[in-house]
């Protein structure tokens, strides 16, 4: 269906929500087309490729509010969704500051951001691209003997959203990506190490070349081979981007509007205050062009934006919808995200922090011995107190140098101490996903292992 | 029994189920299959008090997928249409070496349910949204009850509907009626600048009663609020290698991603586990045996089939200490010549079928759990945990702590806050040195996440002692 045919439906769904007897109602409509490649050993492990839609919808009856989705978009199912919706809305209680944003916030221009390429790539095509990137891993070094495959993903869709205020907004947007996981085996003792590389762009044209991401893979699955356990003890630890991106991560959900006044937040009340060392910077941009968390207005049709989140170590916002605001007093920040079916919560747009001026070489050359962070594991963040304690991986530092790989390791403190005791902050910001940073180092923390 | 659920239920014939995976079965394709699955999901929510969201989901749709050797061919569509199930069988067929040549598929024959592991009456699964709000009122109001310094409690009840239909190209139709449901509690307790959490929960293929049953709600109220209590007063852990005793139950997930994972068959078919190559070794003490039984009634993890049709059973993976089996579905069971165990499972139908784990436990051993606690001069003790992860090829796993204890000459003494603990899949069983007699399951809350895939799953264990596994705390 056509932009002009879902705004269509929307609009006969939110005259029935009428009807029914919702004072106020919003509608998500979006749909797309996946595409999905596995290769491994250089056959084609697994194709999928579907078209999928879904529709979402919010009422509000009075103060009382409820939300649905379905895929069925025939009239019927549709009927019975819409009454569905508002019997579920009466049967909760009245919540004072639920509701739209107000008729007059909604977003009035809508930019393109440059999300969507209409560039359509045979199957042959994509297969050949995780061939690509697969054969390069295995080309790299001799010690790649194994894989758990590449994969190539392309994939586009629109969005519609659309209220009772009168709003209809829509995008397209799309992805392409391609990530590669070889596994490495050291001759003398078997032991295995895996480890991947992946880049995601919104332009097929902007990929970097299936090779370049194959060899990469493979750099980063051989360097950890003879990784060893180290003695527990306290020293600095370097975050590489990736991990450094985890940790700015936590500070995120930590920032965001529901954690906060459900009082679930290590960040309460610490608006104005300083929360970070003064390095840190960091912005959460919604319009940065063809950025991989970009959008024209977010999941309540409010326009996105460029908010400073901290700016050199101050907090300066929360990221916040129009509920979570009310909530804590305060205006939206245009930061609701929104899966269809589900009420809005708060998420980032493009979140990074602002990079330094010194390179990972140099980081790690000021460091006699510690620890350089590149894969962490598990869930052990604890959101409430900030207590932090993960699995790590990654190199010992001895005098400026990565001497060797290390594994089965922890590392532990507490984030509002971490992000204060962050005292350099890498050059190297590249935007890969979402949430993005620059490699950054914390003076000490708790490693333990032996 | 329950009676089959018929195809019709989606609009679609026996006829035109049988065409599609004719048309699929193409030369080369050695097995196809479709999955049709319609999914009710509800939930409702409370904060602040007051029960303030509601919310539902319907879906329903087909997989449609074939394999050849190692290959897979899968697309799925939410239109139920001949048309869409043509579009769906050409794009599975695809991996064939050759769209030409033919073997014909039987007609599929619809088969009776074998079992009923979760006979509950279908027309109660409805309870009406007030009933669900007045159950999240009641512990809101426990866990405030319990002590005034809890803040802010967090509950939600969830539950899922899920009708499928499997018919596959050796000629099977079947059928299961899959409720889930879990209520989740969530506590803070705040004394001056002190904030903690403490978090309950349970669930299972139960009935609403289950909740209500000799006040169950109020119990997981009571034990979230208490969690959270204790946490006021917790120390920092500590960090370094010592020895652990674990409690029973849901601490099993330390079985999960230790070594469950690590027996799912697609990663010892290639040869990227840790456990790849090592069936008929010891992997474990010989106090320990360790099965996945996915046929216990009610159980979150528990299904009557998998999700290409197969019965759900009963896997030892571990029997006293040594490597017995993997656990499979129909691709890997037959690329590596091993029994098929019916783990085959997949989230929903836009997702494809991995080799997955049902209830994963430890059987009992004979040791007193009060024997094992005094056995140890200085460690710790774990009663719960939150989530757990493993690297499945160097086969390193972590799991958190979310009440922990100091066990100082072999007493319980200080709470101790939460710290993630880090070991080595292969050997960390080798470690375990005492088994209690007192096997626990857990409560139905566990979701296990693999390729993307969520899925239901349960886990068991007596108290253990291991001897020695690194806690990863910040105090020496």
């Amino acid at each position: 269906m056509t932009a002009n045919g879902y705004a269509q439906l929307a609009a006969d769904v939110l005259a029935q929500a009428k009807t029914c007897g919702a004072t106020e109602a919003d509608i998500v409509v979006a749909d797309g087309e996946t595409f999905s490649v596995q290769v491994r050993v250089g056959m084609v492990d697994r194709l999928t490729k579907a078209r999928e839609k879904r529709l979402g919808l919010r009422v509000f009856i009075g103060k009382r509010s409820a939300t649905t989705s379905t895929s069925d978009f025939s009239r019927a199912s549709l009927d019975r969704l819409v009454a569905d919706t508002c019997t579920l809305a009466g049967a909760v209680v009245e919540d004072d500051v639920s509701g739209l944003p107000d008729a007059g916030h909604m977003a009035t221009e809508q930019p393109d951001l440059d999300l969507y390429d209409d560039t359509v790539l045979d199957t042959d095509t994509q297969i050949d691209w995780a061939k690509r990137g697969e054969a390069a891993a295995f080309a790299a070094d001799s010690r790649v003997t194994n894989s758990e495959g590449a994969e190539f993903d392309s994939s586009s869709g629109r969005v519609v959203l659309a209220n009772s205020h009168g709003f209809v907004g829509s995008y397209k947007s799309s992805n392409f990506s391609l990530s590669v996981s070889p596994i490495a085996t050291e001759s003398s003792t078997g032991g295995m190490q895996r480890d991947a590389w992946y880049q995601v762009q919104r332009k097929f044209a902007r990929l970097a070349s299936a090779e370049s991401i194959g060899q990469e893979a493979a750099r980063r699955a051989i360097r950890r081979l003879g990784a060893r356990k180290v003695a527990t003890k306290r020293v600095p630890v370097v975050f590489d981007q990736e991990t450094a991106g985890s940790l700015l991560a936590n500070l995120c959900g930590a920032v965001s509007g529901y954690g906060l006044y459900k009082r679930a937040s290590f960040l309460l009340d610490q608006l104005g205050q300083t929360v970070a060392s003064d390095l840190i910077t960091i912005y959460d941009d919604g319009r940065m062009v063809g950025g991989l968390g970009s959008r024209p207005f977010d999941g309540e049709g409010l326009a996105t934006r460029k908010n400073t989140i901290v700016e050199r170590g101050v907090l300066k916002s929360y990221l916040l919808d129009t509920y979570s605001g009310k909530k804590l007093g305060l205006p939206s920040t245009g930061n609701a995200s929104r899966s269809v079916g589900e009420s809005p919560s708060v998420g980032p747009t493009n979140f990074y922090l602002v990079p330094g001026v010194k390179s990972q070489q140099e980081i790690v050359g000021s460091i006699k011995e510690g620890l350089f962070v590149t894969e962490l594991i598990g869930f052990g963040i604890n959101m409430v107190t900030g207590d932090y304690s993960r699995g790590a991986c990654g190199f010992w530092i001895e005098n400026g140098e990565l001497a060797y790989p290390v594994e089965e390791i922890t590392i532990a403190g507490n984030l509002k101490h971490m992000l204060k005791d962050i005292d350099v902050i890498g050059n190297d910001l590249v935007f890969r996903g979402r949430i993005a940073s620059p490699t950054v180092k914390i003076a000490e923390m708790m490693v333990a292992g032996n | 029994m329950p009676e089959p659920v018929q195809l019709t239920t989606f609009g679609v014939t026996e006829i035109e189920a049988q065409q599609a995976l004719d048309r699929v079965k193409v030369r080369d394709v050695e097995y196809a299959d479709l999955y049709f699955e319609s999914r009710t999901s509800e939930s409702v929510s409370m904060e602040e008090g007051i029960v303030k969201r509601a919310a539902k989901s319907v879906s329903q749709g087909v997989g449609v997928r074939a394999t050849a050797g190692e290959k897979t061919g899968f697309a799925y569509s939410d239109e139920l249409t001949k048309r869409d199930l043509e579009i769906a069988a050409d794009t599975a067929r695809y991996i064939a070496n050759s769209p030409k040549g033919h073997s014909t598929v039987p007609v599929p024959t619809q088969q009776r349910p074998t079992r009923d592991l979760y006979p509950i009456e279908r027309a109660k699964a409805e309870v009406a949204t007030a009933e669900r709000v007045a159950l999240l009122n009641e512990i809101d109001a426990e866990a405030r009850r319990y002590d005034p310094r809890i803040k802010n409690v967090m509950a939600s009840f969830n539950t899922e509907y899920k009708v499928v239909v499997v018919a596959t190209s050796d000629g099977t139709l079947v059928s299961d009626i899959q409720p889930l449901s879990r209520l989740q509690i969530t506590c803070i307790a705040e004394d001056r600048d002190n904030r903690q959490v403490g978090s309950f929960g349970g669930g299972g293929r139960v009935a609403f009663a289950y909740y209500r049953e000799d006040g169950r709600h109020l119990r997981y109220a009571r034990e979230a609020a208490r969690e959270a209590i204790l946490n006021l007063s917790a120390v920092d852990a500590p960090a370094g290698v010592m020895p652990v005793v674990l409690a029973g139950g849901w601490p099993g997930i330390l079985l999960h991603e230790a070594i469950g994972h690590g027996l799912e068959a697609d990663f010892n078919r290639k040869k990227t586990s840790a456990f790849s190559s090592l069936i008929g070794k010891r992997v474990a003490s010989d106090v320990c045996t360790i099965v996945d039984d996915g046929t216990l009634p009610f159980r979150r993890g528990s299904l009557n089939m998998d999700d290409e049709g197969t019965p759900t059973g009963c896997t030892t993976l571990i029997e006293k200490g040594i490597l017995r089996g993997y656990i499979t579905d129909k691709l890997n069971a037959r690329l590596m010549g091993i029994p098929l165990t019916g783990n085959g499972r997949r989230e929903n139908y836009q997702s494809v079928v991995l080799p997955r784990m049902t209830n994963t436990f430890m059987l009992a051993g004979d040791s007193d759990p009060q024997d094992i606690i005094r056995s140890v001069k200085k460690g710790l003790y774990a009663v719960s945990f939150g989530g757990g992860q493993v690297d499945i090829t160097n086969g390193k796993f972590v799991f958190s702590a979310s009440e922990a204890y100091l066990i100082e000459d072999g007493q319980i003494t200080k709470p101790v806050k939460g710290a993630t603990l880090i070991g080595n899949g292969p050997e960390i069983l080798t470690k375990v040195s005492m088994v209690g007699h007192d096997l626990k399951l857990d409560n139905g809350i566990g979701t296990c996440g693999k390729d993307g895939q969520s899925v239901p799953v349960g886990v068991g264990l007596p108290t253990i002692k291991v001897d020695e596994i690194t806690v990863g705390g910040t105090q020496r």
